[in-house]
């Protein structure tokens, strides 16, 4: 049970997947200028990431390992988790159109999201078992949309500062991520 | 080698057929005009349209809860692309347009400094901006860096202007303007504004019963705009060569300037764009909204009913007018006199507004040759009556229907139709007239008696010339145009001789009492004080109510209809003028008793937005924070500091002479350089700030 508190603790603050591996930062950009959107691609981050978690685990030990395929390990991931987000939107838009509606643009645009790539590769490299794959692929998407809203919120005040011309916008924007990344960096050690 | 191959192949096909089975279990029927629209727009995704992604947006289009135009990246290629599938036309279809409503927050007074703000946003973050206007523009451009199609520009003045055509309508604009003063509309809805307690309005414009945007076309003809300035007056009046006639410009009693200079001239700077427009020869367009297929009739061609007409066929509704008169325009036609408002004008002004596809039925009469009960019975969803204000009221003395008496409306009428070549009737001017009453009436029956060669025109009214109700300078051209006026005299009896025809007028003499409920002080009887005024023609003109008898003879539903106590048709709201019964409608005199032309136009355009509410299914009710003939306390300012007396632009008349002679216009329009100049004096007011002379 205490390994899997500090496996959450790890993948939500030390190993936070944005701001301490640095990964999915487009999307991390843009959509992080309202605090609405920013909230959207959270949670369907969080529910693409534990879908993807599974079924590339699923792939990873009952296929690739078994035929000691691990070299096609990255085309097939592309492949599973585009078609995942394709059939995740199908059966939303039938069954749960509320949570379709809610989700909109964000659901498609996931497919290109490297962070889910990213975790599903970390899990298969930590070599993690089923529920160690499940909990670490929750918590990175918790973590992930945690480091979203942060930041959204960080950045609605910013640009109510006196930021100079030259860096408006992004720019002052990588500046802030970085600041928030070094706290982050605080977590280091912890465990 | 070989087991990679078959894995990917495998992979692929399981990913594939999983896909296509799920496509299928999870198929939802979408309308395949959908994907069809999405094609048609420009695929990016951007979000300009409000939409999340160009699919949701192509739904709306095909829900039809967006506009083909709702791509903003396509442009109207793609719009006209998007109609095409949708099978509209991308003509008739509204487009959104950015307007500013403020004309400079700048002005006002500085609350602090703070250096170092960039953007509107943060600038109202802190203490709503550093001006002491709280609704203003803070001029640092949002709108702006938001604006995509590079439409919005910071003015000259330091707020910023909409370049409209460049604006699509995309609103990006409105959603970064912190202070909501730049707002998207479509025609319709900006005809169905109403001003509201939260806007940006000068004091004339609070007050203009019709609610023109009077700043906004002031500025118009100050930049030489003409054309837009008559298009400004057109969103609030359809008529405007009438209103620049006779209105008696309540506005220009609030006007700011007024306090330390002369009033602006606003009435005379409308009749100038109207004159423009009519001198010009040629008639701007007018857009009108795509059909709704609903039907209304107006019941009533006077200045109400041509208003909420005009209104409702512009929003899109096919609409029919029904007249007593063989000719439209009811009381601005047969009551005021020809030299005020010359029917060649009149003419042109209604035959625009009937240009637009509105059918008038003419010398058909309510009650005698159609009721309300069959034109409901007809098919009509909705009717206005705007039956004006036509029975004259009694004097209830003695003699006053001996020969050569008149009443008021009943002479001017009369008068008009025969001058208008509509009837034969020559109605004998006697060589010494006596017109009693003090309103507009009554002036204009002794300026028109002048005119038919009356050698002595007096005039008796019961108070004194300042509780006279008639406009002031209908009351100053009477006085030059040699009428007499006889103040403070109650008539008692009208007296005759043995053929029972009129000779004399006895009146009691009066004094002034203590102001009674209207504020005017009460003329008081005084004993004993009979005085003979000779006469062989007498006009009483004392007042006139509306004629609701046409009711009696329609359906016992229609015979529900609730009646004040002033025999006015009752609007249980004064600003929708929705009567008891949902479906019928009321403006101008028959709901508001004798009243100005402006105050019925504004009525009609009312009436014309609640009638549309109610025909779309919405519930017929006026905003609640609708200003409606209040003010905003905080914009009658009493000072106006920084103002050089400029003298008022003076009207233009006919000499005392010549006009008295004929039934020529009297009044003139000012020229051009005149016009500006006059222009030049507004102060373009809102709601604290004014624009200061500069010294000159």
């Amino acid at each position: 049970m205490g390994d899997y508190i500090v496996l959450i603790i790890s993948c939500i603050f030390i190993n936070n997947i944005i701001l301490a591996q640095y990964l999915g930062a487009c999307p991390f950009l843009g959509t992080t200028k309202k605090m609405e959107t920013a909230v959207g691609m959270a949670f369907a981050v969080i529910f693409v990431l534990t879908m993807a978690g599974i079924i590339t685990w699923v792939v990873n030990t009952f296929f690739l390992n078994k035929f000691g395929l691990q070299y096609l390990r990255t085309i097939a991931f592309i492949l599973v988790i585009a078609s995942l987000v394709q059939f995740v939107e199908m059966f939303l838009k039938k069954s749960i159109p509320a949570l379709y509606a809610g989700l909109g643009i964000f659901l498609p645009l996931i497919t290109t999201n490297c962070a889910v790539m990213g975790v599903c590769l970390i899990n298969i490299n930590e070599e993690y078992g089923f529920i160690q794959a499940l909990i670490s692929a929750i918590s990175y998407a918790v973590g992930f949309g945690f480091a979203l809203i942060l930041f959204a919120g960080v950045r609605e005040r910013v640009v109510l500062g006196r930021v100079p011309q030259p860096l408006q916008d992004t720019s002052i924007g990588l500046v802030t991520a970085g600041v928030l990344s070094l706290t982050f960096f605080a977590f280091k050690g912890m465990v | 080698m070989i087991e990679a191959v078959l894995f990917m192949l495998g992979l692929g096909v399981s990913c594939g057929s999983i896909l296509s089975a799920a496509s299928k279990v999870f198929y939802v029927y979408e309308d395949p005009r959908i994907a069809e629209v999405e094609d048609k727009m420009a695929g990016a995704n951007c979000g300009g349209c409000g939409f999340a992604g160009c699919s949701q947006a192509a739904g709306a289009v095909v829900k039809g809860e967006a506009l083909p135009s709702v791509c903003v990246v396509a442009g109207p290629e793609g719009a006209a692309n998007v109609a095409a599938v949708m099978g509209l036309d991308p003509g008739t279809a509204e487009p959104l347009r950015s307007i500013n409503t403020c004309t400079g927050g700048f002005r006002a007074d500085d609350k602090y400094y703070y250096m170092g703000v960039q953007s509107c946003s943060a600038l109202s973050a802190l203490y709503d901006g550093k001006r002491v206007c709280t609704i203003g523009c803070l001029g640092l451009g949002d709108c702006i860096t938001a604006c995509a199609f590079d439409a919005i520009e910071m003015g000259p003045d330091g707020f910023p202007v909409v370049i409209e055509e460049k604006c699509v309508g995309c609103g990006a604009c409105e959603r970064v303007c912190p202070k909501s003063i730049i707002k998207i509309r479509t025609m319709s809805q900006r005809l169905l504004e109403l001003n509201k307690e939260e806007d940006a309005l000068g004091p004339c414009q609070q007050t203009c019963p019709a609610e023109i945007d009077i700043p906004k076309y002031i500025s118009q003809i100050r930049e030489g705009d003409y054309e837009g300035a008559v298009h400004t007056i057109r969103e609030r009046n359809p008529l405007l060569l009438s209103c620049g006639r006779v209105c008696p410009h309540p506005c220009e009693d609030f006007c700011r300037r007024g306090i330390e200079d002369e009033a602006v001239s606003i009435n005379q700077l409308k009749r100038f764009a109207a004159d423009y427009e009519m001198n010009s020869g040629k008639r701007l367009h007018i857009s009108v909204a795509p059909d709704t297929g609903k039907k209304v009739a107006v019941v009533g061609g006077g200045p109400a009913g041509l208003s909420c007409a005009f209104f409702l066929k512009r929003l899109g509704h096919s609409v029919t007018v029904f007249d007593d008169n063989p000719e439209l325009g009811g009381m601005i036609r047969y009551g005021i006199p020809e030299y005020r408002l010359p029917k060649k004008v009149l003419k042109w002004e209604i035959d625009g507004i009937l240009n637009l596809g509105i059918e008038a039925k003419t010398s058909v009469k309510l009650g005698k040759d159609f009721t309300v009960g069959s034109l409901v019975a007809a098919g009509y969803d909705a009717i206005f009556l705007g039956v004006g204000a036509w029975k004259d009221y009694n004097m209830k003395v003695e003699g006053e229907d001996l020969k050569g008496c008149y009443t008021g409306i009943n002479f001017l009428t009369r008068f008009a139709t025969a001058q208008q070549g509509k009837s034969n009737e020559e109605i004998p001017i006697g060589k010494k007239c006596v017109v009693i009453g003090g309103g507009n009436t009554a002036i204009d029956c002794v300026r028109t008696l002048v005119r038919l060669g009356a050698e002595e025109v007096n005039i008796v009214y019961r108070r004194t010339r300042k509780e006279m109700p008639a406009n002031e300078v209908e009351i100053v051209a009477a006085e030059h145009e040699g009428i007499k006026f006889t103040f403070l005299a109650a008539p008692t009896r009208v007296i005759g001789d043995e053929n029972g025809h009129v000779t004399h007028l006895e009146y009691l003499k009066m004094e002034l009492g203590e102001p009674d409920a209207s504020g005017r002080r009460r003329p008081v009887p005084v004993e004993g004080s009979e005085t003979l005024m000779e006469c062989d023609m007498l006009i009483t003109a004392i007042g006139q109510g509306p004629d609701v008898s046409f009711m009696n003879a329609d359906t016992k539903r229609i015979q529900e209809l609730a009646i004040t106590r002033w025999n006015t048709i009752d609007a249980v709201d004064p600003i929708t003028l929705q009567t008891n019964i949902p479906y019928i409608f009321t403006a101008g005199d028959s709901a508001t008793g004798a009243s100005l032309v402006v105050e019925a136009i504004g009525g009609g355009r009312r009436a014309a937005r609640s009638i549309h509410q109610y025909l779309s299914g919405e519930e017929v009710k006026a905003p609640g924070s609708a200003l409606f003939k209040k003010h905003i306390k905080e914009s009658i300012f009493e000072k106006v500091p920084g103002i050089q007396k400029k003298n008022r632009a003076e009207m233009p008349e006919l000499p005392v002479y010549d006009r008295i002679k004929t039934f020529d216009e009297a009044d003139l329009v000012l020229q051009e350089e005149d016009a500006i100049r006059e222009a030049h004096r507004c102060l373009a007011c809102c709601r604290i700030c004014y624009n200061k002379d500069v010294a000159a």
